[in-house]
């Protein structure tokens, strides 16, 4: 039916475009969550891949084969993923799956992905400790998000004293955990690296705030490391402003905080706390500006662009060039041509597909504006992604290369493959 | 950096007019060209130091647009011009030299310039000198924030002259108290510095701690045990006491490269490794090495070999300590100031303690109002009338769109906060009449169906939220008057915010006494409650009194969204954040008692912010800890705080 | 005795029977028996709904029968389920450490599999130190007995607590509520050594197992049908003797009971700890289906929907509750599954993935207020209309 319609499509838009043929379709499962708690943002990155797919089909599909979306609802339900991935990989027998936000979902969905050999790709910014054959992680590991970020704190804003604030979950667990062995190695005190975690959705902040201040008192510049997840990053940015705290005093560093968690606030408060993410809307690329332009023609002006959205953008394209050199849409054969995959970024340079299954890309650091935007004021060079962190003992020793080693967790020190399929 | 100011100063006595020359200013940045481009806190000093020095009376100007990211650079040669933004989309170029217009140029031939907040912070401090003296009265204070962020020696002798010259008293003050903290810190004269901290002893300033702390800042230094050290010491420290432990001394002896290390068990592994000789490694078979009893005995027929370096024994550690003497010695070298100072902190340490829990009062108040704010409407819903609403925090949610909508239409804060409020009550009455018409009324005596019931519709209606609004948060801004917190000192620090929803939880139990005490409606409801037969026989129109009182209480949901709105988030699942709390609220309060709903929100707030202060680095498990006090509680007064007795209590 | 019991209640051996039919059906089309006509993602889903059945029929002696509205069993349900989940992630992990360092030079001692086996479970959330409660993890035997006896043991404090207060009607049902909050909220700290937010993960796969998915689904399908026939047959033997109806008494007037002289308290916490019982091994069974079990399993909105199943199913009636579990968690997942079709109104177009909650919500009001008793008060209707007919 869908074929038959774009195959109408095609025909009456004439001959400039390449002609579909009508007897094979390639589908791409889309795994994200439409209700519940995460729908706030997982909903967006399924109208980016409704809106690539579109795209893509418009320049005349995959390897000659329209290409169609199966979207199912995991409804913010860890279980219910790995039940709609089972569902896409047997029942739909999807090619490709674009999903996941949380690291739980991810988490719940791994044993499914291996077991049936499908292919995820994954654009959020994660914890790293992972490296599965089947799937692709397109968002940013610690090391080219929270390490970048911290260096710059250290560096450019010469803060000497860290307060760690993240939502009790693994992402902002890790992360902290990895920052600590960082900043201890940069001579930061233990003392002087404060954590705490919040649960989710948390919204009374004044003490914690009260407690950031507080740790001014020795002398140190203090700076604030957020790894506060979702809508409790606006009750905490409506405290930080009450409180009086400018960007010059006590700068906060976000990595859950894009251009979709800003529109729910009153950013003229905030000027100058900063993000770290590989992507902003602001970044001046003429692909950017298409790939903007395009996206609010869609789906409306206020709406905005942001990381996940761009991870899928590449991720996406990689999968077709991929597919298109492998001659085939097979999960083994697209697997083998995505290495060395490259595309350009919407920030300008090019993203490289490692053998560890994660991008190269580079990093940015933006300043919030008035109008919820961020003011990018550093940008790095393609930087590697890390599975497996450098800075904790037990898995500096580790490696992921799936082309050369054929293993996602190789230990360096015995020499041998600790598991080829994830223990999640 | 340091000495630049002495340059300016010559530089500034000796220019008098400017220069013949026709573009002094862009020499000077095209000179510094590379490292302005670099744009990297590290790097920028000499490029500042050169704009700062060259002593042009344009450079402030420079340094301003620059800090203000108002610098761009044209790109077909490299030049820095002062920009701004034409309405069609282009940019008008300005020269810093003439001041002149060059032209208007499309911001593709363009590029902006922009320091980040490190490299503004440094051109604050450049600009201080220029600033300090300045008429600009926000220019002053730009100044003395800059000062306040980041001191410098040399900024003390501009800072000490401009004093004299300050006419708004406010800044004056400033002036003053920065002198002083700078003079404790910087000034060459011992007694002086010692004056200065004397002089501010127990002050509570974040500031004021902040210079006293570094110059108590401490390292931990070893000599022989004979010897006696040149320097400023704090404490002896002796290895076994509770602050030191034998371990961590041997460790600093280690790092010192005074004592051995110890074999640690990854050396042990190591060094069996490396001996491993046919399948054999001190004398036992590789295979057997699968307990650590094994491998100890292997490693030590190694060392017994020599083949392995020997273990460290207690013995050994204790001949190392016993050879040498720990302290702690103080970075700042004059013991007048070390003693002043650390006198001064104890005296501040103990004021700052009180006005911490102070603070922690404040919060625990405040987290109590708004714990009693969402809970009010139930008290009367549930407390009064016996009604369980699941839907009860869809109300909340329901006032806070309805504000965020109104703010749709009125952009004014003020006035569209003015507008919702009200609208929210009617809004939310609305449902709760029409909650109670068509759903509750059928099930006044099966309350455990109108829990289902209700949370039937609290479902729906979130759902219904979400259709509507999305899933993402929404904007509720609070009127700029609202802004900010109402600070006593560095240490109690409220926001307006959170007074205003005390002072409306105030008013809410004030209106809550006053209807249920001296209106009719209270009485009839009072009436209708404890016994509806009678009343109805009375005269009372039940049906009537129950409507109303269940839009009452809805109602004054819709205005608590309101007002956590627009502290906290507008999201369609903000009911369900404090609904459970709100129920906990009451039933530990104890039912139909608004003075139990309010000890109830006072014990839980109290309580949080209890383990909180205990547990500071995770707010999650305060929370856990609540809950499960609330229910021991409940355990021993299952009627809650305040239970009402007698007839009154019902069952 | 037995025969009697079942003589005297047709409808149990009708529903055993039913389900034995529904079982064998099932498992002779589902892939694993090589046909093929149900996917095994639906038998997972299958094997899930009757564990919820099961869970839904303790809810019904416990709500249905004693009258106590409890909005915490799924509390139980996750502690049964974690009880499990901790041996299946241990020994499976335990199984990856042992291959891996048997790859160094010198053979592994137990301390360093220990710790090797915490860096692999805990790296993840941040911490690599065995949690004091893991102690037992290595033991599925135990373990197994854990997924009776912890339920069973908080059931047994919290409700000893709760009656012997004489806490009653909504009151309980709030501090149920607590409970489960308080539970998910403990387990959502990592400090709770359950791996926080992340919960046990990759349940699915059975440690030394290598048959296929298809035939592990089957598996927990047919345990998962044999509990249920023998939950159901145990809480139908219970209700229908002298036990059922004192607590049918007690549900309908709690004093009256107490003057006859039965000890209400001891009756009350018997009932609550036999469901919670029950629902720990459903849990048990059901989390290894889903694979991944996290605190948000617990939450109070799972034990507020076990009611509402249990409600439009029809209260006091076994089969009923089963009837609305099976029915609503399978619409419920067929309506967001996006299989679902639009409904097109011309100036609006309903999607169900928006608008299936609001149904839900609302259908629920409509059988509260309208039909008490349920769907399985239509059944009754139906009954005895053929009833009327026959004679």
């Amino acid at each position: 039916m869908r074929t038959t319609t774009a195959l109408a499509t095609a025909l009456t838009m004439g001959a400039a475009l390449p002609a579909i043929a009508a007897d094979c379709t390639i589908k791409v499962g889309v795994l994200h969550s439409l209700s519940g708690t995460m729908a706030i943002s997982e909903t967006t990155l399924k109208d980016t891949m409704l809106t690539l797919i579109d795209q893509q089909n418009a320049k005349g599909g995959v390897l000659g084969c329209e290409l169609e979306a199966v979207v199912v609802d995991p409804a913010s339900d860890w279980p219910l993923f790995a039940e709609k991935a089972r569902e896409l990989l047997t029942v739909h027998d999807v090619d490709v799956i674009f999903g996941n936000w949380t690291s739980v979902s991810r988490k719940s969905v791994l044993p499914v992905i291996e077991e049936l050999n499908g292919l995820l790709f994954y654009p959020v910014q994660y914890e790293g400790e992972e490296s599965s054959k089947n799937v692709f992680y397109t968002g940013a590991a610690p090391n080219q998000q929270a390490i970048p970020a911290t260096d710059y704190f250290l560096e450019e804003l010469g803060i000497e004293k860290f307060a760690l604030l993240g939502t009790d979950y693994v992402y902002p667990r890790t992360t902290n955990n990895i920052l600590e062995a960082y900043l201890q190695s940069k001579d930061i005190a233990k003392e002087d690296i404060f954590v705490n975690y919040t649960p989710f959705g948390h919204s009374d902040w004044s003490k914690i705030v009260a407690d950031v201040v507080a740790l001014g008192a020795d002398g140190k510049k203090v700076g604030v490391i957020s790894t506060i997840n979702g809508d409790a990053n606006i009750g905490f940015y409506k405290e930080l402003a009450a409180a009086g705290i400018s960007a010059d005093d006590i700068p906060v560093v976000a990595f859950s905080v894009g251009e979709e968690e800003l529109s729910g606030l009153d950013t003229s408060n905030l000027v100058g706390h900063l993000a770290a993410w590989n992507y902003f809307q602001s970044a001046e690329t003429d692909a950017n500006a298409e790939w903007v332009a395009a996206w609010k023609e869609r789906m409306g002006t206020e709406r905005v662009t942001n990381d996940p959205m761009e991870a899928h953008y590449i991720g996406f394209n990689m999968w077709v060039n991929a597919a298109e050199a492998a001659g085939s849409a097979d999960v083994d054969a697209v697997r083998t041509a995505m290495y060395g995959q490259e595309f350009p970024n919407l920030t300008g340079g090019t993203a490289v597909m490692l053998p560890n299954h994660h991008l190269a890309k580079p990093v940015l650091i933006g300043e919030i504006t008035a109008d919820g935007q961020f003011d990018i004021i550093s940008q790095t060079t393609e930087v590697a992604g890390d599975a497996w962190t450098d800075f904790l003992p037990e898995s500096a020793k580790l490696v992921s290369d799936w082309k050369g080693l054929g293993c996602g967790m190789y230990n360096t020190e015995t020499k041998s493959c600790v598991q080829t399929l994830s223990n999640y | 950096m340091k000495n630049f100011l002495l340059v300016v100063l010559a530089a500034l006595l000796l220019t008098n007019a400017a220069p013949a020359q026709t573009n002094p200013v862009q020499d000077v940045l095209q000179s510094q060209r590379a490292l302005i481009e670099k744009s990297s806190r590290r790097s920028i000093g000499p490029a500042i130091d050169a704009i700062v020095s060259s002593g042009l009376p344009q450079m402030q100007e420079v340094l301003e647009a620059w800090r203000a990211k108002d610098m761009w650079q044209r790109k077909s040669d490299g030049f820095f011009f002062a920009a701004k933004k034409n309405s069609d989309g282009t940019y008008a170029l300005q020269s810093f030299d003439s001041g002149a217009s060059v032209g208007d140029f499309a911001k593709s031939d363009l590029k902006q310039l922009k320091p980040n907040s490190g490299i503004r912070a440094m051109i604050a401090t450049a600009l201080v000198q220029f600033q300090l003296t300045d008429p600009d009265i926000s220019k002053r204070s730009e100044a003395l924030d800059s000062i306040a962020r980041d001191s410098e020696a040399a900024l003390l002798a501009p800072l000490r002259a401009s004093i004299a010259a300050e006419t708004d008293p406010d800044l004056l003050v400033r002036k003053i108290r920065l002198n002083h903290l700078m003079t404790m810190t910087y000034d060459a004269d011992t007694a002086s510095r010692v004056e200065a901290i004397n002089n501010m002893a127990g002050d509570l300033g974040v500031d004021y701690r902040g210079t006293l702390n570094p110059l108590l800042s401490t390292k931990i230094e070893i000599t022989d045990i004979g010897d006696v050290p040149d320097a400023n010491i704090a404490t002896d420290l002796r290895p076994g006491t509770e602050n030191f432990s034998r371990q961590t001394a041997y460790e600093i002896l280690v790092a010192a490269q005074l004592a051995p290390p110890e074999v640690t068990v990854d050396a042990r592994d190591a060094a069996l490794e490396a001996n491993i000789v046919a399948g054999r490694v001190g004398g036992l078979p590789v295979a057997q090495l699968s307990t650590e009893i094994k491998r100890n005995a292997a490693y030590d027929t190694l060392v017994t070999d020599g083949l392995a370096a020997p273990r460290i024994t207690a013995t050994d550690i204790d001949e190392s300590l016993a050879k040498h003497r720990f302290f702690e010695v103080y970075a700042e070298p004059s013991a007048e100031v070390t003693t002043a100072a650390k006198a001064a902190l104890a005296k501040s340490q103990s004021r700052v303690a009180v006005s911490q829990a102070v603070d922690l009062g404040l919060d625990a108040l405040s987290l109590a109002s708004i714990y009693f704010l969402a809970a009010i409407g139930l008290a009367i819903t549930f407390g009064v009338m016996g009604v369980i609403n699941m839907a009860h925090g869809e109300f909340i949610m329901l006032g806070a769109y309805t504000g965020y909508v109104v703010q749709l239409f009125i952009p004014n804060h003020t006035l569209s906060i003015l507008v919702a409020v009200p609208l929210a009550f009617a809004v939310t009455f609305a449902a709760g009449v029409a909650l109670e018409r068509l759903v509750i009324r059928w099930l006044y005596h099966r309350p455990l169906e109108t829990l289902l019931a209700t949370f039937g519709v609290s479902i729906a209606l979130q759902q219904l939220a979400k259709n509507i609004f999305g899933t993402q948060a929404r904007p509720l801004t609070s009127p700029a008057w609202l802004d900010g917190a109402w600070a006593i000192n560095d240490v109690i620090a409220i926001s307006y915010i959170r007074i205003a929803i005390f002072i409306l939880a105030l008013l809410f139990f004030c209106l809550f006494l006053f209807i249920m005490k001296r209106t009719r409606l209270g009485l009839e409801t009072r009436a209708a409650t404890q016994n509806p037969r009678m009343a109805a026989s009375m005269g009372i129109n039940t049906d009537r009194v129950n409507m109303l009182t269940f839009g009452l209480g809805s109602g004054i949901a819709g205005i608590a969204g309101v007002a956590i709105g627009l502290f906290a988030k507008v999201t369609s699942e903000m009911g369900g954040d404090y609904i459970v709390q709100s129920f906990m609220t009451v039933v530990v309060g104890g039912v139909g008692n608004i003075w139990g709903t309010l000890a109830g929100a006072m014990m839980i707030g109290g309580f949080q912010k209890g383990v909180e202060w205990l547990n500071p680095s995770n707010t999650l498990a305060a929370q856990t800890y609540m809950i499960i006090f609330i229910i021991i509680f409940i355990q021993f007064r299952p009627r809650g705080i305040i239970a009402l007795k007698g007839r009154a209590a019902g069952d | 005795m037995n025969r009697s019991f079942i003589a005297r209640n047709p409808s149990v051996l009708v529903f055993l029977a039913l389900l034995g039919l529904f079982t064998l059906v099932v498992s002779v089309l589902s892939e694993g028996f090589g046909v093929g006509l149900i996917s095994t993602s639906f038998v997972k889903t299958l094997g899930k709904t009757l564990c919820l059945c099961l869970i839904a029929v303790a809810m019904d002696l416990i709500w249905g029968y004693a009258g106590i509205l409890s909005l915490g069993h799924f509390a139980f349900f996750g502690l049964g389920g974690y009880m499990v989940g901790m041996w299946l992630m241990y020994e499976r992990t335990r199984q990856i450490v042992v291959n891996s360092l048997a790859e160094g030079v010198l053979p592994p001692t137990p301390e360093e599999i220990q710790a090797a086996i915490g860096n692999q479970i805990f790296g993840v959330v941040g911490s690599s130190e065995f949690p004091l409660i893991w102690f037992f993890a290595d033991s599925l035997v135990l373990q197994l007995a854990f997924v009776v006896l912890v339920p069973g043991v908080l059931a047994l404090v919290f409700g000893w607590l709760a009656f012997r207060s004489r806490v009653t009607g909504v009151y309980l049902s709030i501090l149920t509520q607590a409970m489960t909050l308080g539970l998910s909220l403990y387990l959502f700290q990592n400090a709770s050594g359950l791996r926080g937010n992340n919960g046990l993960s990759g349940l699915q796969n059975l440690p030394g197992v290598t048959a296929p998915q298809s035939a592990v689904s089957l598996w927990f399908f047919w345990a998962s049908a044999l509990a249920l026939g023998l939950g159901y047959l145990l809480v139908a033997w219970v209700v229908s003797g002298k036990f059922g109806s004192v607590i049918r008494g007690i549900r309908d007037n709690e004093a009256r009971v107490r003057f006859l002289g039965y000890s209400v308290e001891s009756y009350k916490l018997a009932v609550f700890t036999l469901t919670a019982c029950i629902a720990g091994i459903a849990g048990a069974l059901y989390y290894p289906q889903a694979g991944i079990i996290n605190p948000a399993e617990v939450a109070p909105i799972a034990s507020i929907y076990l009611a509402v199943w249990v409600a439009i199913g029809g209260r006091g009636r076994l089969y009923g509750a089963v009837i609305g579990t099976a029915f609503v968690s399978l619409v419920s997942s067929w309506f967001t599954g996006g299989q679902a079709p639009d409904v097109n109104l011309g100036f609006y177009t309903i999607k169900w993935v928006d608008w299936w909650l609001i149904l839900l919500g609302l259908s629920f009001v409509f059988v509260t207020l309208y039909a008490p008793r349920g769907m399985s008060g239509l059944i009754d209707l139906l009954v005895r209309k053929s009833r009327g007919e026959d004679t």
